[in-house]
C-alpha cells in the first residue's frame, strides 16, 4: 500500500499511543477514567463551537477541554453530590449539548459518526504536526511532574505531609489530561478517547512490576494495536478508530486471563 | 470535661515563630483559650519545639472536634496522645502536619521542619505495580543501600524486592516507618502504626521506636488509643477527648482520674497488672523471649 494516507493514519495513531501510555497509567491509578470521559465528551462542544466560529478544531477543542477541566477542579470540592455521579451527569449533559450544537451548526449533512468516533484516515500534515507538538508537551509536563504525581498517587497525605505542593501537582496533570484528550479527540472521537488511554494501561498492569514498566508496556500494547487494528480496518473494511479500541481489548483479555485463572483456584 | 471548662477567654495572642499556618489569619487576634492549670501550659508558643500549637479549634458540620487545644512536641521528645475513638486525635494529628485547616489558632512549626509520618490509613492501592524499595525512596533519589540501610534498621530487609500489595499488615507498618525514617526526619508522626499487628508485635515496634529516637535523636508524635503499651516508651502523654484532658509522664497520666474517667477504672487497674507482669517481651510472632534477650532496653527520661 504506502498511501500517504495511510501512512499519516499509522503515524498519527503511534505517536498517540506514545503520548497516551504514561498518562493512561496515571488516569488508572488516579481513578480518573470517569473524569477523562467526561472532559473529551465535553470536547464535543469545541467542535460545535469550533465549526461555528470556523476556528481550527484542535485549538477550539483544547480550549474547551481545559475549561471543563477547571470546571471539575472546582465542582470535585463540593461535597453535596457524589463525584463520580456528577462526573455522570456532566458527560451526557455535555455530549447532548455537543450534539445538539454541531447539528445546529452544520445542518443535516453533519458528518457526527467522525466526530464521535474519529476519522484516523483523514488526519492531515497539520493534524499529525498538532500530535507530535501538543504530545511532547504533555510528555515533558508528565515527566516534570512524575515523581511528586506518582507520591501523591501512592497516598496523597503522605506525600502532603512531607512537602509535595499536591494541589499544584494534581492541577498539572489535569491540564496534560486536558491537552492530551483534546489531541486524541481527532483520531479516535470523543467517545472513544479515554478507552485509548486506559485499556493499554489496563492490560500492562498484571505484567509489570514497576510503575515504568507498566507505563512502557502500555506504550508498546497501544503502539501494536494501533498497527494491528489499522491493518484490519483496510483489509476489512471496518472503521479506524473502533478497530484499534477492539484490538486493545483484545489485548487486555489476553494479558489479564493469567491472572483470573490463577485467583480462581 | 466537667468543671475544668474554663469559660472561653479573650487573649490578646501574639504568638511568635517562624511560620505561621494558613487558618491562623482569618481570624484576628482572639485566641480562644483553654485553660488548663494543670498541664501548666505557657500561654506563648515554645519557641524550641518542633511543633507548637496554641488554642486549636475545630469543628465539622456544626460538631466541634478540637476545643482549644495547646501542644507542644520538642526536640528528641516522645509525646504520646491518647484518647478514646473520636477524641480528635487524628484531626489534631493532620492539623499539626498542615493538612487540616483549623477553624481557628495558632500552629508555628520549625523552619525547614522534616517529618517522616506514617498515616493511620494505608491502603495499598493494587492498581500501581510497586516495589517495597521503590515506596521506600519514592519521591527522592536514594541509594539502593541506604534504601537496604534503613530497610534492615526496621526488620525489613528481605521484604525489598516484594511488590507492597502483597505485605503483611505488620510488615507494611514497618515498611512505612523506613520511608519516614529514610527522609532524616527532625520529628516523626506515628498515627496509630500498629494496625493489623498484634499486641506483642506492637510492643515490639514502639521499642524500636524509642531505640530509634535514641540513636537518632528525632522528635515523635505517637498517636494511640491505648497507653499500656506505649508508657514504656513515652516521655509525655496527652490525654485528649477533644480538650485536653490532663498529660504529663505516663504514670501519672495512668493514674490521673481524668484517664480513669475516660477509659474507664478497669483501665488504671489493669496498667498496674500489665507493668508488673511485663518482665519478659514477645517477638513479633508473638512468642516470649526474656528481657533483654535481643538488645539492651532503652532507657527513659523521667
Amino acid at each position: 500500500m504506502g498511501e500517504p494516507f495511510l501512512l499519516r493514519a499509522l503515524l498519527a495513531g503511534l505517536g498517540l499511543a506514545l503520548i497516551a501510555a504514561p498518562l493512561g497509567c496515571f488516569v488508572v491509578w488516579r481513578r480518573m477514567a470517569y473524569y477523562g470521559e467526561t472532559v473529551a465528551q465535553a470536547g464535543l462542544i469545541g467542535i460545535a463551537l469550533g465549526l461555528a466560529l470556523s476556528l481550527n478544531l484542535t485549538a477550539s477543542v483544547l480550549v474547551t477541554t481545559l475549561a471543563v477541566s477547571g470546571l471539575l477542579v472546582v465542582l470535585s470540592r463540593q461535597q453535596v453530590v457524589p463525584f463520580d455521579s456528577l462526573l455522570g451527569l456532566l458527560a451526557h449533559a455535555a455530549l447532548a449539548v455537543g450534539v445538539i450544537a454541531a447539528s445546529l451548526v452544520r445542518g443535516p449533512q453533519l458528518d457526527l459518526m467522525a466526530f464521535l468516533f474519529g476519522d484516523i484516515f483523514a488526519i492531515s500534515s497539520a493534524d499529525l504536526q498538532w500530535i507530535y507538538m501538543g504530545g511532547a508537551v504533555a510528555l515533558a509536563g508528565l515527566v516534570f511532574i512524575w515523581r511528586p504525581l506518582l507520591t501523591l498517587s501512592v497516598h496523597e497525605d503522605l506525600a502532603a505531609a512531607e512537602g509535595t505542593p499536591t494541589e499544584r501537582v494534581k492541577l498539572l496533570f489535569v491540564l496534560v489530561l486536558a491537552l492530551v484528550v483534546a489531541i486524541a479527540i481527532k483520531i479516535v472521537g470523543v467517545l472513544l478517547t479515554i478507552a485509548f488511554l486506559i485499556m493499554p494501561a489496563a492490560a500492562a498492569r498484571p505484567l509489570s512490576e514497576t510503575p515504568e514498566q507498566m507505563a512502557l508496556f502500555a506504550a508498546i500494547f497501544g503502539m501494536l494495536a494501533v498497527a494491528i487494528g489499522l491493518f484490519l480496518s483496510i483489509t476489512f473494511d471496518t472503521p479506524g478508530g473502533p478497530s484499534i479500541v477492539l484490538v486493545l481489548a483484545a489485548i487486555f483479555v489476553a494479558s489479564i486471563f493469567p491472572t483470573v485463572l490463577r485467583h480462581r483456584r | 470535661m466537667g468543671g475544668r471548662e474554663a469559660p472561653e477567654e479573650q487573649l490578646a495572642a501574639s504568638p511568635t515563630g517562624p511560620r505561621h499556618t494558613h487558618g491562623a489569619h482569618h481570624h484576628d487576634h482572639h485566641d480562644h483559650h483553654h485553660d488548663d492549670a494543670e498541664a501548666g501550659v505557657p500561654l506563648a508558643h515554645d519557641d524550641a519545639a518542633l511543633i507548637s500549637a496554641r488554642g486549636i479549634w475545630l469543628s465539622r458540620a456544626e460538631r466541634p472536634i478540637l476545643q482549644g487545644i495547646d501542644i507542644d512536641i520538642g526536640a528528641r521528645e516522645i509525646v504520646t496522645l491518647i484518647g478514646p475513638n473520636g477524641a480528635g486525635k487524628t484531626t489534631l494529628v493532620r492539623a499539626l502536619l498542615g493538612l487540616q485547616v483549623v477553624d481557628r489558632g495558632n500552629i508555628v512549626r520549625k523552619a525547614s521542619l522534616v517529618v517522616g509520618y506514617a498515616p493511620q490509613r494505608f491502603e495499598v492501592d493494587r492498581a500501581i505495580p510497586l516495589t517495597v524499595a521503590r515506596f521506600v525512596a519514592l519521591g527522592r533519589r536514594a541509594e539502593p543501600e541506604r534504601i537496604e540501610e534503613v530497610l534492615g534498621e526496621v526488620g525489613a530487609r528481605p521484604l525489598g524486592e516484594r511488590q507492597l500489595s502483597e505485605l503483611s499488615g505488620g510488615e507494611l507498618q514497618r515498611v512505612i516507618l523506613a520511608r519516614a525514617l529514610i527522609r532524616s526526619p527532625d520529628l516523626l508522626v506515628l498515627d496509630e502504626p500498629v494496625r493489623g499487628v498484634d499486641y506483642a508485635g506492637e510492643a515490639e515496634l514502639y521499642t524500636l521506636i524509642g531505640r530509634l529516637r535514641s540513636e537518632r535523636g528525632f522528635g515523635v508524635l505517637l498517636v494511640s488509643h491505648d497507653l499500656h503499651v506505649v508508657m514504656a516508651q513515652s516521655d509525655r502523654v496527652i490525654c485528649i477527648n477533644r480538650h485536653v484532658c490532663c498529660s504529663g509522664v505516663p504514670q501519672s497520666v495512668a493514674q490521673h482520674p481524668e484517664y480513669a474517667r475516660l477509659f474507664g477504672p478497669q483501665a488504671a487497674r489493669a496498667f498496674a497488672l500489665y507493668h508488673h507482669q511485663h518482665d519478659h517481651r514477645h517477638d513479633l510472632a508473638g512468642e516470649p523471649r526474656p528481657e533483654g534477650a535481643e538488645r539492651p532496653r532503652t532507657d527513659r527520661e523521667g
